[in-house]
This record gives C-alpha cells, sequence and structure tokens, in this order.
C-alpha cells in the first residue's frame, strides 16, 4: 500500500532516458520500445494514482517526503490533490501517445514520427517529462521550480535540432528566452518568499504547506502577486506574453508539440495557480480583476488570431491561447465553479490540442504542406485522423456532449458570478472558434484533393490510430460522464477555497 | 418488461445512438444490411413511443414516466426526462419520420454506414430536447442535434453546400450563443437547471429588486430575447430565416425531411416548453412584436415561395410559411394567456406542429423523388409530367393539398385552430395572414402546375430520361404520411385530446 507512486512516476521517464542513451546509436527500435515501454508504465501507474485518490479525504496524498539539502530546508517532498492528479494522468497520456506517433515509419514517401536521431530525441522527450512530472507533484516550492526548469530547458534543444527547418532556431530561442524570463521574475518572487518565511518563522523552508499555513502579509501578497503569478503564466500563454507559444508550436516536432500546448502550458497554470493564487491568496484577490482582463482578450483575441490563420499549425496553435485564455479566466474568479472548470479545462485542453498537434502533425508528414488553401481531401486517405480531428474540433468549440462542454460551462458560470459583462464578452470566442474549426475541418478533410497530392498520401498507421483512440476516448467520457473528473478536481477546489476564505 | 416499463424514456432516447455505435461493428460494404438495420432499429423507438401514447394519461397534471439520473451533480444539473402531451406529440412525430427518412435514404449509395449512423445520433438529439426537464440537458441535446445535420448536409448535400451547412451551423450556433448565456445566468442564480424549479424561482422574483446590479425587469427582458432570439432562428420566423432555404436546398432528401419535419419544430417547442411558462410577462408585453415577426413570415414566405423556380426552394418557403401560423397561435398565447381564445389557439399551433411535420416531409420526399429520377429541381424543365407519372401526381397532388389547407386534410384543422384563437386577440394580425393564407394557395397550385400539369417537355417522355413511375419503397414511406394526413383531418380528436388537455393545464 505504501508503494511510492509519485517518485516512481516522476522518475521513471529518467530512468528511461538514461537507459535509451546508454542504447548504441543505430538501435533506433530498440530506443523507441524502451520509451514506449517507460511511457506505458508511466501512464498505469498515474491511473493507479488517480483511482486509487480517496476522494472522500480530499487533501494532499501519496505524500513522500526524502530530505535533499536539509541545510537550506530542501527536500523531496511529493504529494497530490485533486488540481494535480488529473495533470499527472494527463502527462502520463500524452507522453504515451506522444511516443506512439513518434515511432516513425519506414515507408519512404512519409517522414512520419522521428527517423534523425530517435536515441537522443527520445532521452530529451524524456527529461522533459521528468520535470513536467515533477512540477505536478512537488510540495517543495524549490523543486517545484527546479522541475520546472528542466521542463523548460529540453524544449530549446529538441525544439532546435528536430524542429520545423524555417523557423526552428529563432523559435526555439525566442521560445527559451521568453520563459527563462518569466521564470528568473517567479524565481525572484519564489526566493523572497522563501526568505520572508524564515523571518517569520526562524525556519529555513522551502515547504509549501507550511507558507499556507503561516500566510504572508497583505502588502506583501499585493506586492508579490503579479510577479509570481505572471511570471509562471508566461509558460501558460496568457495574453499579452503569448506570442512566444505559436511560434513554439510550429516549429517543433509533433510529439513535442503535444507535449508543449497539451502538458507543458499546463504547467505555467498549473504553477501559477500553485504558487501564485495558492501561496498569495489575498494578492490573488486584489488582481483578479487585472488576470480577468488579460484572460478575456486571450479568449476572445486568441480565437480571433487563430481564424485567420491558413498555417493549419499556427491555427491549432492560438486556438490554446483562447482556450488556455480560459483557464486563466477561471482562476480568475477566485470561485467554486471558475476554479472547477479551470481544472477540468486544464485536462480536457491537454487531451484536445494533444489530438489536433498529432492530426496536424500525420498531414504534414504526408503532405510536406501546412498551408489550409493548399490542403483537401484528407477524409479520403485517412479517415479515422479525420474523424478523431472533427471530435477534437467539436471539443474546441465547447460542444454538449465532449469534455470541452463540461469545462467550459463552470468556468463561465464563475465569470457570471463575478462580473457579468466578461462572461458575454468571452463567449463570442465561442462562435468564432466554431466558424475556423468547421471551416479548416471542411478544406483539410473534405474538399477535393489536390492533384499534387493524389497517389502520395498514405494512411495513418496502426500506432497513430491507437494514439488518436486513447485521446477520443478521454474527450467523450468526460463529456457524457462529467463524474468521471469532476469530484476529484472539486476536492482540489475546496482546498483552493479554503486558503481564499481562511485568512 | 419492468426494466422497459420504467425506463421508457431513457430507452426511447439513447436506443439509437447506441445502435449507431453498434453500426460501426456491422461489416463494411454491405450497404444493404447498414440500411435494414438502421431501418429496423428506428422502428424499435417509434413502438416504443406508441406504447408511451397508449400508456399516457393525458388527465393527469404535470409530467409522466418521469426518470431522473445523476449528470453533472456539482453545478445542479441532472438527466431529468419526463413527458406531456405536447411533448409526447412532438415525441410521437420524431420517432415516426426517422424511420420513413431512413426509408426515404435508401437511394443513398455514398458511405451508407456513417450516414445512418449520423440520422440515428441525429435522432436522440432531437429526442433529448422534447424530453427533458433540465434546462442544461435541454441545451445539450439542443447543440447535439446540430453536428449530425451539419455533416449530413455537409456530406451528402447538392452543389452549394459548404456555403449552405455553414450557414446552418454558424446562424444556430450564434443564435444560441444568447440561449447559453441566459442558462448560465439562470444557473448562477438559482444553482439548478431544474425546469419545474426553475418555473417557480424565477417567476417569484420581486419586480423592482436588483439581480447583477440591474433591475429585475431589465435582466428579465434581456434574458427573454435571448431565449426567443434562439427559438426565432430555429423556427424560423422572418427575418432570421435565411439559412433554411439554402439548408433546406442543399440537404439530402432525409435531411429535409427531418429538418422541416423535425428540426423546426424544435424552436417552438422551446416557445412553448420554456419561454411561455418562464416569462409570462415578458411574453404578453413582446407579443405584438412577435405577432409583427409570425405574420412577416407567413405573408413573405408565401411571396418567397411563389417567387422561386427551384421546386425544392418553394417548398422550404412553404415551411417559413406554415410556422408563422405556430409563431401566430404562441404569440396570441403569450397575450391572452388562460383565455379560452388562447388556448384554441395553443391548441392549434401544436397541432399544427405535428401536421406540417407531416405534410413537409412528405412535401420534401416528394421533391427528392423526382430530383432523383430528374436529377434537375428547375420548375421550368419540367411540365405536364401527370400523365407519365399518375400516381405520383396524385400523391404530390394529396401532400399539396394538405400543405394548402383543404378542408379535409390536416392542415386545414390546425391553420383554423390558429387563426380562430387568434382572430379575437390579434385581430389586425390574423387579418393579414389570411391574406397571406391566399397566397400560400397561390405557391401551391404554381407548383403543382408547373410540374404536374401545362404541355408537356417532351425530354422526360422518351429514351434514357423517360421518367419512372414511383416505386413501392417510395410509396411505402409516403403512405403513413398520407394516411395521418387524411385522419388528422376527418378525425383530428384523437391527438387533440392530449395536445388540449396539455395545453389547459400548461398555460
Amino acid at each position: 500500500m505504501n508503494f511510492p507512486f509519485l517518485s516512481v512516476i516522476t522518475f521513471t521517464p529518467l530512468v528511461a532516458a538514461l537507459l535509451i542513451l546508454l542504447l548504441p546509436a543505430q538501435r533506433k527500435n530498440e530506443a523507441r520500445a524502451v520509451a514506449l515501454g517507460a511511457a506505458v508504465i508511466a501512464l498505469l501507474l498515474s491511473f493507479c494514482v488517480y483511482f486509487n485518490y480517496d476522494q472522500a479525504a480530499g487533501g494532499y496524498q501519496f505524500i513522500e517526503k526524502y530530505n535533499w539539502l536539509p541545510a537550506l530546508g530542501i527536500s523531496l517532498y511529493f504529494g497530490v490533490d485533486g488540481m494535480s492528479t488529473p495533470l499527472v494522468l494527463l502527462t502520463g497520456v500524452v507522453m504515451f501517445t506522444g511516443v506512439l506517433i513518434s515511432w516513425g515509419d519506414d515507408d519512404k514517401r512519409v517522414m512520419a514520427g522521428i527517423q534523425d536521431r530517435p536515441r537522443e530525441f527520445f532521452a530529451f522527450l524524456f527529461i522533459l517529462a521528468w520535470g513536467v512530472f515533477g512540477v505536478f507533484v512537488s510540495l517543495d516550492l524549490f523543486m517545484l521550480f527546479f522541475f520546472y526548469e528542466i521542463a523548460v530547458f529540453p524544449m530549446y534543444l529538441l525544439i532546435a535540432i528536430w524542429g520545423w527547418v524555417v523557423t526552428r532556431e529563432y523559435a526555439a530561442m525566442k521560445l527559451t528566452l521568453y520563459l527563462f524570463l518569466g521564470s528568473v521574475i517567479s524565481l525572484v518572487g519564489v526566493l523572497i518568499m522563501y526568505w520572508v518565511q524564515y523571518q517569520n518563522t526562524g525556519v529555513l523552508s522551502f515547504d509549501m504547506l507550511e507558507m499556507e499555513k503561516a500566510g504572508f502579509s497583505q502588502t506583501f501578497q499585493n506586492i508579490w502577486f503579479l510577479p509570481v503569478f505572471l511570471g509562471f503564466a508566461v509558460l501558460g500563454g496568457i495574453w499579452p506574453f503569448h506570442n512566444w507559444s505559436p511560434d513554439g508550436h510550429v516549429a517543433a516536432p509533433t510529439a513535442v508539440s503535444m507535449f508543449h500546448a497539451g502538458v507543458l502550458m499546463k504547467l505555467g497554470a498549473f504553477a501559477a495557480l500553485r504558487v501564485g493564487i495558492m501561496l498569495l491568496p489575498q494578492g490573488a484577490v486584489t488582481w483578479k480583476w487585472l488576470i480577468m482582463f488579460f484572460a478575456a482578450v486571450a479568449v476572445v483575441y486568441g480565437a480571433y488570431i487563430a481564424f485567420v490563420q491558413t498555417d493549419f499549425k499556427y491555427m491549432v496553435g492560438f486556438s490554446s491561447v483562447s482556450h488556455m485564455g480560459l483557464v486563466m479566466l477561471g482562476f480568475s474568479t477566485l470561485n467554486r465553479e471558475g476554479l472547477l472548470g479551470s481544472g477540468l479545462q486544464m485536462f480536457s485542453h491537454g487531451v484536445m490540442t494533444a489530438l489536433f498537434f498529432a492530426v496536424v502533425g500525420m498531414i504534414y508528414d504526408r503532405a510536406h504542406t501546412r498551408q489550409i488553401p493548399e490542403l483537401g481531401g484528407m477524409n479520403k486517405v485517412m479517415s479515422f485522423a479525420a474523424i478523431g480531428f472533427i471530435i477534437g474540433g467539436l471539443v474546441s468549440m465547447g460542444m454538449p456532449g465532449f469534455s470541452g462542454f463540461v469545462a467550459e460551462f463552470p468556468i463561465f458560470l464563475g465569470v457570471w458570478r463575478e462580473q457579468w459583462l466578461v462572461a458575454v464578452i468571452s463567449s463570442i470566442s465561442i462562435v468564432i472558434t466554431a466558424a475556423y474549426i468547421m471551416r479548416n475541418i471542411r478544406q483539410v478533410f473534405f474538399s477535393d484533393l489536390p492533384e499534387k497530392l493524389d497517389g502520395h498520401l498514405t494512411d495513418v498507421t496502426v500506432l497513430d490510430k491507437v494514439a488518436i483512440t486513447t485521446l477520443c476516448l478521454f474527450m467523450i467520457l468526460i463529456g457524457l460522464f462529467p463524474g468521471f473528473m469532476v469530484p476529484m478536481v472539486e476536492t482540489g477546489v475546496e482546498n483552493i477555497l479554503r486558503l481564499l476564505g481562511g485568512t | 418488461m419492468n426494466f422497459i416499463d420504467t425506463h421508457l424514456l431513457s430507452l426511447t432516447l439513447f436506443l439509437p445512438s447506441i445502435a449507431a455505435i453498434f453500426m460501426l461493428l456491422l461489416p463494411n460494404g454491405n450497404d444493404k444490411l447498414t440500411r435494414w438495420f438502421a431501418f429496423g432499429v428506428s422502428l424499435i423507438p417509434f413502438l416504443l413511443s406508441l406504447v408511451m401514447w397508449s400508456r399516457f394519461d393525458p388527465g393527469q397534471p404535470g409530467f409522466q414516466f418521469e426518470e431522473s439520473y445523476v449528470w453533472y451533480e456539482a453545478i445542479g444539473s441532472s438527466l431529468h426526462l419526463g413527458v406531456d402531451g405536447l411533448s409526447l406529440t412532438m415525441v410521437l412525430l420524431t420517432t415516426l419520420l426517422t424511420p420513413l427518412a431512413i426509408l426515404a435514404s435508401f437511394s443513398i449509395t455514398d458511405r451508407v454506414k456513417p450516414y445512418m449512423m449520423l440520422f440515428l445520433l441525429l435522432e436522440t438529439g432531437m429526442l433529448g430536447v422534447f424530453m427533458a426537464l433540465d434546462l442544461l440537458i435541454f441545451f445539450v441535446f439542443w447543440e447535439v442535434g446540430l453536428v449530425p445535420m451539419y455533416f449530413l448536409i455537409n456530406q451528402w448535400g447538392s452543389a452549394n453546400r459548404n456555403y449552405a451547412s455553414l450557414k446552418f451551423l454558424i446562424y444556430t450556433m450564434g443564435g444560441s450563443l444568447g440561449l447559453l448565456l441566459a442558462i448560465q445566468m439562470l444557473g448562477v442564480l438559482f444553482g439548478t437547471y431544474d425546469l419545474l424549479t426553475l418555473y417557480q424561482r424565477w417567476n417569484s422574483l420581486v419586480p423592482g429588486s436588483l439581480l447583477l446590479g440591474l433591475p429585475v425587469q431589465t435582466v428579465k427582458t434581456i434574458a427573454f430575447w435571448a431565449f426567443a432570439i434562439a427559438f426565432t432562428i430555429k423556427v424560423p420566423v422572418w427575418p432570421f430565416h435565411t439559412w433554411l432555404p439554402d439548408a433546406h436546398t442543399e440537404a439530402p432528401t432525409a435531411g429535409s425531411m427531418i429538418l422541416a419535419g423535425v428540426l423546426l419544430k424544435l424552436g417552438a417547442y422551446g416557445f412553448l416548453r420554456l419561454i411561455l411558462p418562464l416569462y409570462p410577462f415578458e411574453a404578453r408585453v413582446f407579443a405584438g412584436a412577435l405577432a409583427l415577426l409570425a405574420t412577416a413570415a407567413i405573408v413573405f414566405g408565401a411571396f418567397g415561395a411563389y417567387a422561386q423556380t427551384d421546386f425544392k426552394r418553394l417548398v422550404a418557403y412553404s415551411s417559413v410559411n406554415h410556422m408563422g401560423f405556430v409563431v401566430l397561435g404562441i404569440a396570441a398565447a403569450g397575450l391572452a394567456a388562460g383565455t379560452a381564445d388562447a388556448n384554441i389557439a395553443l391548441n392549434g399551433a401544436i397541432l399544427q406542429m405535428f401536421n406540417h411535420g407531416l405534410s413537409a416531409a412528405g412535401m420534401f420526399f416528394l421533391v427528392g423523388v423526382i430530383y432523383e429520377r430528374t436529377h434537375t429541381r428547375n420548375l421550368n424543365e419540367f411540365g405536364g409530367l401527370f400523365p407519365l407519372v399518375p400516381v405520383y401526381g396524385g400523391i404530390l397532388i394529396f401532400t399539396s393539398m394538405a400543405s394548402l389547407g383543404l378542408p379535409g386534410l390536416n392542415g386545414f384543422i390546425s391553420e383554423f385552430l390558429v387563426v380562430r384563437g387568434a382572430f379575437p386577440i390579434l385581430t389586425v394580425y390574423t387579418a393579414i395572414s389570411m391574406l397571406g393564407l391566399l397566397f400560400t394557395g397561390a405557391y401551391i397550385l404554381k407548383g403543382i402546375t408547373k410540374v404536374l400539369h401545362g404541355p408537356l417537355n417532351e425530354h422526360w417522355a422518351h429514351g434514357e430520361h423517360k421518367l419512372t413511375e414511383i416505386s413501392t419503397r417510395e410509396i411505402l414511406v409516403m403512405a403513413p404520411l398520407m394516411a395521418l394526413i387524411l385522419w388528422n383531418g376527418i378525425w383530428p380528436a384523437w391527438i387533440l385530446n392530449v395536445i388540449n388537455k396539455a395545453v389547459v393545464m400548461l398555460f
């Protein structure tokens, strides 16, 4: 019963990355197999955590604590609550599907998957996954920050080496600089919180639960909430600091885009919630109007920019800005419905956008173009991917019966409670999203197949189909039976509300 | 048997979807099996709704066959189903038209399996709206029905289908945006979406108090229009009707049948189920505006139909014209709720929903029959076809006459009831609408004349273009519709009894 689930989950990718690096470079398939094995283990374990989490008890569970640097009060302190458990599961799912679609196909016409140095690719990808798991389960502020940086750094290499030739250097540099700038600002905030905590209690500790308990003064919170929250939220793609994200998405190879939009953006949002809102709740109350403004702009503006894109991947990239804006919008309400919706939206958007990028990648690998006007008739060749994309599109539009609706509806309820005008304005994004999703589905999948592409295209592989099916199942499951995830997130929300109301 | 008794509604509702998923397992390429499977499955909800009809007690107030399941506890929404006389009539119409539409689609040869699956999913969407007693569930099904219809038009439609399907989707989704926001507001205010609770609590708000910083009356007025616009777009009422001729014209035949037969009724049903009980005051205040729009729909719909040279567009505009009477009846009922006249108008409106479902589905099918043979819908290319296809001609005339409102057929009864009920309440509008009725006669006769009478277009008489007679399968599609059209015209009491009791108890 006392199996150390969280540390095993967190370190599985690291061990796998090291194992993969030990393999000889030409043994591509072995590297892939190790990657898949590790992904399956992580996925199964995150399922175990998800289903063994005691929702009735709530709070932090699966707690593990190992001393790391006692002199400075740093420890490897793991635990999950109702907010982070779904995100651990999400990471498991995206990791598994990401490995599947990067497997690579020996067909010469298709540049599917990763053919070039898969060994290094998977190693870096798994270091990234290690960092991601670490952030979601860390209860130690230093460790959270440590893993956060671990997750950001491999992005640079993954994009710069395996990315889209045209923009990869530019995008990798832009992304890294943006994110480091954001995290440096957060780091300053984190260190000051550490210092103030020491001043208040006389104990050197990065323990976030202690910080929650002790609390900070109103003035301190007012001053430091914005830098800390926004510093992390940069990775969440919050407007006006979002513009690294579409470039990064587009330049990244498919699996990295999936990770990036599916999980990494949640990392930013989660860290902003965990450190910004939960440790500085009164600061959040003071500044929520500003966050709400930023988020509302992101929601509508992101949808509009996605609407005018002609590059398929940019369209998906900007749609992520719009949907992550909804997450931030839910955060900014600081009430039960809004936070519940944000928690669900993080999972729902993660699965949905991973599916989007997977399908876009499959199309690009075959058609070698992402210009929407140059694509067409893909349904004839890869109808399975088409159905997957349509389901993802319906989720994206917030169609009832799919997870997007279940997530977005409470966010809007939360916003109604705070400021109804924002709810009305943000809802415009639903129609814009429906318009661009439907228009692009029609153009890419159902118009006539361009002559240039005729005969050159192959169907997606079996592994791709497994990945698509896995992702779709989650979206439908949550859409039809919200009970699968809602009570879980509710327990996490209770915790946050307690912090907000308790001080 | 006990399980069926207690889950009558949920079985009817979800069987088509479950069957649609099951169809994935059927072998690919065996179109015949797929067709018959879809048809057979769609008969089960029809039989179940017949069972419902026979067990339904019209005299009992409130909803019957109620079922309630946990759905989204955190925000207070549950899968609460139930029917009264009004919704039962619509359920019967839906479950009747779906098998007929599937039978009508036997001529589809392109991707039969997804087509049939979409149709069955569509049936669930439509039935869900009629059965929902939870506002959020109502909205869920309201939106869910859009998706299969979009793809049916977009994938199996005719030349201009991309434009038409996107217009249909954006129009309806745009319209339901206001509905969504209003539902969210109600949810935030009351923490529940249960209709029966909302009826009470929303109406017991004290006038003059503040809501979201605005006077209650202002909020209610805005919310009323948010609901009303969503429903007027769906009905559709002039000036929100322009998506309809496009969608109808481009949709495959069976799609048009369902679109006109059931989907338009969703809008009218929304008025009856949500607007009249939730906004009795606003419905009275704005009844004039609604009646004006309805009259415009009746008159302009008729003019619009008369001006068409495309047979299918003519029938599409006739839907605008006929649904106008439904809205006119609703407007009259809103203005004078509770009076005998209002009840007559409402009876007429609901019966008109049922009747228009029969005749419009029939008309669209008949247009489809001739289009399949001639590949044209241009009225000027037909002419004098009666001698070539006498059976088809007879059926077309019969159905057209029902649409025209010939006494003895169903349209007459319901339109008469609407006009009789609305006349004392909204005299001027009703009078103008009756002039519109004159043009109904004109465009219907124009349609018949252009197709069946006049000089024979020799093109269809000989050789490879020789027009063939309506087939047995096609007659089988029409037969139940024609029987009901006649039956409702001669002895409407069987259905009016149920409708009337529901009207008296509801309003």
